[in-house]
């Protein structure tokens, strides 16, 4: 029973540090098409978030500062996909998935002549990662059961950018539906018509909602190689962009729904990471490869069974010109 | 107030007469590319009145409207309110001269309450909230002044289109607006409702408000207009009290010349039945039902029109017929042959074939492909007719002289099948749709809009061949959103409300009050 | 002339140019950045790329591989979709080569091409059908499902690698050789025995088949009823419903076939080349294939340039990489997204000014215009 339980926690805790990453990048891709604009490029502004933390981390031996230049690298890459997509009605996905290819190519080249390594990043220690907190009052509680190891385990011994992710989420949310940029944010996805003959700028209102989409792409890429690990892999966002979007859809745009299901694909991630080399009775030792693939087979599967089709901010994914 | 501006007088701006007046436009001259929308316009709008800007489609109204508004910037010309000269950027500026618009799409966004829509743009506080207690105070005052009533927190998408206008009003008034213009503002609404709106436009005006009606319709201008602006071909032809013109005269001015207002026919000689429809009852994806229980009868050699507000099943009643959507019960005979009696939608190929020509009512959306080229537009719905396709590989040649073919019979410019779709005009498009459907000589037609965004050359023009083709003795069916349409070309008239057809008549029997009572839903013993 | 009354040689082939010029302009500057001469770095490139009998024969095998991813983007982008599935579908198609050859091996090339040829469309086409009909029935998107299924594939693969198809008594995840009987023949052979001599490279005859390909995809799209109908769907699917098109069957037929021609991929590689199935064979070439789309404006004759330009760049970048240590082949993937980035998602970037400047011109001859 106590190690059941303790292997629960357990769980519950990998699930927050893989969510971590998803629910920042799915909440950027929320905001990006919120504003109308679709945004497949969540996955490689993760990325070069991932390698401007890591590599001024490593030169400077500053998390905080590589958590800075993840943020201005991700959103001028926000931005460039606002100067395709917003100012020249170019296509929003090709946009996006060119981002995601150049970026792919560019953190391992720059990696090779910055610092000679075959596409990694110096290895981070001491000051240069975000490592986890111990909360106050953990030892304290420790002797209570059930409250104890709950929070030893699940609330405690995080590092800094959960916490902060956890305080940002409903931040955006509040934005979005209680302020008036959120209100206009809301409309311009709806009727960008609506918005301009009310004189407000459908443009300008469209660049805001990719700043904010490139700055949380960028503490979610920071995440990734500055706190979840110690440094730049090549490739090291593995679909989360593309999972983070999926999660959103399924979520229907909504900020409740959308934490709900990146809970649940950091749960199958934390799943397939635990029952690796398990024997399950009855069943014998599953393939590693059937786990690896638990959370790309859920993906295809939530999204074919069960989203329905005409949620989607009306205006979404269509450029926007004035009519003759 | 001045009205003793001269018959016909030319359009223009004594300086004496500037101080009464709300808005002038002077020289303003505007162009898109190779098209000269708006020539050297001169036009003065008195305060306090209602204004009519009557003209053709693609007479330059809408884009001088949208100048004023901010949307477009003039290449020339100068814009003045209240005698002053002000520079209109974009709508911001347009709102802060007092100028206010209602488009012909309402720019409403549907998943808002009325109050969220109120107050898009003219929020001042960073808490929507804030801004929604405040103005919900001000909507209540407004719309007590004005007779306008609307429920504040009610979501638009599920306003009838009558109080999604008013939503569009109150925008305007709630900005503090002294100049309304509304662009073709009646084009969705019933006769009753149109009325309504009358009414609130000459309330505006007792309330010291300016309002500007862009239209076509000439007995809209006469019913509520005290000066009327009639433009053609981009520019001004000239400017007249309403007291003192005729729809006649206006119509002569608008296209240049003397205008047959109805279409010469003789009285048809209706045959056998070739369309028949019994207990039609078609629901939409929402299973909300939209044809509800309808039986009607088109034979050959008549015109059976349908009347009707848009958005009363007309739509999904052709759709129905033709095989786009599925219908839950009833069934349909073609020449007395059960064509269509499932629940699932069927292949509009077969359709074709068995005799039934379909000129859709949403060209863009339905009829044609902007990229294809021409003749390959001119096959759509054919493409794999024998007579285009060898066993393997589709025979350009003869897709190319067939579109030749229907380009000569329909005199569709310029006749070049290589052509982009989308390079032709609005009236040739609908032209080469036509020609497509009608020449396969079909024993069943059905029609929508035939000449919607067309100009009025080409309006005649396809006039003249539905009535050939009825006197050829073919079956039609027509849907339009213009009454005049269906008064002009219709041998029968049925009138559509809520998904039933509420009446019935014959054209000769028919008048502008009872079908329109009949489309607000109002039967006679009740009226 | 075009839409906006540009002749056609400037929507053709300028705009493209100037795109392309600017992309690798801008592939120059990260040149610098990483401390290089761009000039030099241009110089080796082509020169490795063309500079001897057997380097071209590298660009022209890469070519190959790249007019069949290139053709898969273009057929479903046709369709209106955006299949980003082709390294999915190009590794499920080299199971199916692979199946083909291990079984049928000993039969001689001519007879054995045309079976591999059937595994590798049979194969890719079912990894792309899958997602196409999801999106036409359950109205899930192509660009996601695509993705996961490149994800799937990788994974499917290494399971059948390292558990079953591996060669027995060995440790690294692969299949046996194929036997001799059944491998194509490589141009330098053929060549040799044409009396010409050159040095070794991998193309081989799969490079005729990409070029049949490429012919049969536009009689497919602009010569037959099934290309008239799914470019329909493509183009409005609404007015494709009205002419009695369904636009699911389209979708579905253009995923089908665009996995196809990405499966074909694989014999070039499998089949043509590498003589086994291996992992990750299928290097980035599928997504190298949006950038070739793009680039050759979804038409198989722009696809074979620029194919021909980017297997040029691979080939050009990997010579280079022996050259300059800091450079890595990770170089060509920087310049494949600038040339998505500006021969995509900006193309209408230069189009304004060009635009303008030809209407000034036709404007001040309008002799010329009107003749």
């Amino acid at each position: 029973m106590g190690e059941t339980f303790l292997l629960i926690l357990l769980l519950i805790d990998a699930t927050v540090r893989v969510a971590t990453p998803l629910l920042l990048a799915a909440f950027a891709g929320m905001v990006a098409e919120r504003s109308g604009v679709v945004d497949i490029g969540l996955e490689g502004k993760m990325l070069a978030g991932a390698f401007a933390a890591a590599a001024v981390a490593a030169v400077a031996n500053s998390a905080w500062l590589g958590l800075g230049a993840a943020i201005v690298v991700s959103m001028s890459f926000a931005l460039l996909h606002a100067y395709a997509c917003v100012t020249h009605n170019g296509n929003q996905v090709v946009s996006g998935m060119a981002i995601n290819i150049l970026v792919a190519g560019l953190g391992p080249t720059l990696a090779v002549a910055w610092f000679g390594l075959n596409g990694i990043t110096p290895a981070l220690e001491g000051a240069g990662r975000f490592i986890g907190l111990n909360l106050p009052m953990s030892e304290w509680l420790a002797p209570i059961p059930l409250i104890g190891p709950v929070y030893a385990e699940v609330v405690s011994g995080h590092n800094i950018l959960v916490y902060l992710t956890i305080a940002i989420l409903p931040l955006v949310a509040l934005l979005i539906y209680r302020t008036r940029f959120g209100l206009r944010l809301r409309a311009v996805g709806e009727n960008p018509h609506a918005v301009d003959t009310a004189g407000i700028s459908v443009a300008a209102l469209r660049y805001r909602a990719m700043l904010l989409c490139g700055f949380l792409c960028g503490i979610a890429g920071a995440y990734l190689s500055t706190a979840h690990a110690a440094g730049f892999v090549r490739d090291m966002t593995a679909g989360k962009g593309y999972l983070a979007l999926a999660a959103m859809i399924f979520g229907k745009w909504k900020p409740v729904p959308t934490v709900a299901a990146c809970l649940l694909f950091a749960f199958a991630d934390a799943l397939q990471i635990r029952l690796q080399g398990v024997v399950l009775p009855g069943i014998g030792e599953i393939p590693v490869q059937v786990i690896q693939a638990l959370p790309y087979a859920l993906t295809v599967i939530l999204l074919a069974g069960f989203v329905g089709r005409a949620v989607a901010p009306k205006a979404s994914g269509i450029p926007y010109v004035k009519d003759k | 107030m001045s009205t003793t501006a001269s018959e016909a007088a030319p359009a223009g701006t004594s300086t004496g007469r500037a101080a009464a007046m709300a808005v002038e436009l002077v020289g303003v001259d505007k162009s898109f590319g190779p098209v000269h929308a708006n020539r050297q316009v001169d036009m003065a709008i008195e305060a306090g009145t209602i204004h009519g800007i009557v003209g053709e489609n693609g007479a330059g109204k809408s884009t001088l409207m949208k100048i004023l508004y901010g949307f477009y910037q003039a290449d020339s010309g100068e814009i003045r309110v209240k005698g002053a000269p002000v520079r209109i950027r974009d709508p911001r500026d347009a709102i802060a001269a007092g100028i206010g618009m209602v488009h012909q799409h309402f720019m409403l966004v549907d998943t808002f309450t009325v109050l969220e829509n109120l107050i898009l743009g003219a929020e001042d506080q960073f808490w929507v909230r804030r801004s929604l207690d405040q103005a919900r105070d001000e909507l209540i005052a407004i719309e007590r002044d004005y007779g306008l009533e609307v429920p504040p927190d009610a979501l638009v998408a599920e306003l009838p289109v009558g109080l999604q206008q008013r939503v569009e009003i109150l925008k305007i008034l709630f900005r503090g607006a002294e100049t309304i213009i509304l662009d073709e503002p009646t084009a969705v609404l019933t006769p009753q409702e149109t009325d309504e709106l009358f009414k609130i436009l000459r309330r505006l005006k007792a309330e010291g408000k300016t309002v500007v009606l862009i239209t076509h319709k000439l007995q809209e201008i006469m019913a509520v207009t005290d000066a009327v602006t009639v433009m053609r071909d981009g520019a001004v032809v000239g400017r007249v009290d309403t007291a003192k013109t005729s729809r006649e005269q206006l119509a002569e001015m608008m296209v240049g010349r003397k205008v047959l207002l109805r279409v010469e026919k003789t009285p048809a000689k209706p045959g056998a039945p070739v369309l028949s429809v019994e207990g039609l009852t078609v629901t939409d994806e929402a299973h909300q039902p939209k044809v509800l229980d309808l039986s009607l009868e088109v034979r050959a050699g008549e015109i059976l029109g349908i009347a009707g507000v848009s958005g009363n099943g007309q739509t999904e009643l052709i759709e129905a017929l033709v095989g786009l959507r599925g219908f839950t019960d009833g069934e349909v005979k073609l020449k007395g042959q059960s064509i269509l009696s499932g629940y699932q939608s069927s292949d509009p190929r077969e359709l074709r074939h068995l005799g039934l020509g379909h000129v859709p009512e949403d060209r863009l959306r339905m009829g044609v492909v902007v990229g294809f080229d021409a003749s390959e537009t001119a096959i759509l719905g054919y493409h794999d007719d024998p007579a285009y396709n060898g066993r393997l590989l589709s025979d350009r040649a003869k897709v190319v002289a067939h579109c030749e073919e229907l380009m000569q019979a329909f005199d569709v410019r310029p006749a070049d099948p290589l052509l982009r779709t989308g390079s032709f005009s609005g009236g040739n498009q609908q032209k080469l749709v036509l020609a497509r459907e009608i020449q396969r000589d079909p024993a069943l037609l059905l029609v929508g809009q035939p000449t919607r965004g067309v100009d009025i050359g080409a309006i005649e023009f396809i006039h003249r061949r539905l009535i050939e083709m009825r006197d050829a003795g073919k079956a039609i069916l027509l849907v339009s959103a213009e009454l005049e349409e269906i008064l002009a070309l219709a041998d029968r008239i049925v009138v559509m409300h809520e998904g039933r057809i509420v009446g019935e008549m014959p054209t000769a029997e028919a008048d502008r009050r009872k079908i329109g009572l009949l489309m607000a839903g109002i039967t006679e013993d009740a009226a | 002339m075009t839409g906006d009354g540009l002749p056609r040689w400037v929507d053709l082939a300028l705009i493209p140019l100037v795109n392309l010029l600017v992309a690798l302009l801008l592939a120059g500057v990260v040149v610098l950045l990483v401390g290089e001469n761009p000039w030099e770095a241009l110089k080796a490139l082509v020169w490795g790329a063309f500079g001897s009998w057997d380097q071209i024969g590298y660009t022209l095998f890469y070519t190959t591989s790249l007019v069949f991813t290139g053709l898969a983007v273009a057929v479903a982008f046709h369709c209106g979709l955006f299949n980003i599935g082709g390294e999915g579908q190009a590794l499920i198609g080299g199971l199916g080569v692979a199946l083909v050859c291990l079984t049928l091996g000993d039969l001689p090339w001519p007879l054995l091409l045309p079976l591999a040829i059937l595994g590798a469309m049979l194969f890719g086409g079912f990894w792309a059908f899958v997602p196409g009909y999801l999106q036409a029935e359950r109205g899930s998107h192509t660009v996601i499902t695509t993705i996961m299924f490149n994800f799937l594939a990788a994974i499917l693969l290494n399971y059948l690698l390292v558990e079953v198809l591996i060669e027995p008594g060995q440790q690294v995840p692969q299949t046996a050789r194929f036997p001799d009987a059944g491998h194509l023949p490589y141009a330098h052979e053929v060549l040799r025995a044409l009396g010409v001599r050159t040095g070794p490279s991998p193309l081989n005859v799969t490079f005729l088949v990409a070029l049949l390909a490429a012919g049969l995809v536009w009689l497919f799209l602009w010569r037959s009823r099934w290309g008239y109908e799914l470019r329909s769907t493509g183009a409005n699917e609404q007015a494709a419903r009205y002419g009695g098109i369904s636009p699911g069957r389209s979708i579905m037929l253009a995923m089908a076939l665009s996995g196809a021609l990405a499966g074909l991929l694989a014999i070039n590689e499998v089949m043509g080349s590498q003589h086994r199935l291996m992992l990750g064979f299928s290097a980035g070439f599928g997504f190298t294939g949006i950038a070739v789309a793009l680039m050759g404006r979804n038409h198989p004759v722009g696809v074979i340039l620029a194919a021909l330009l980017f297997g040029a760049l691979y080939q050009g970048g990997s010579e280079l990489a022996f050259e300059i240590p800091t450079f890595t082949s990770d170089m060509v993937v920087v310049i494949q997204g600038l040339v998505i980035l500006f021969c995509g998602a900006l193309e209408n970037i230069f189009r304004r000014p060009i635009v303008a400047f030809f209407r000034q011109r036709t404007r001040e001859t309008p002799q010329e215009a009107a003749a």
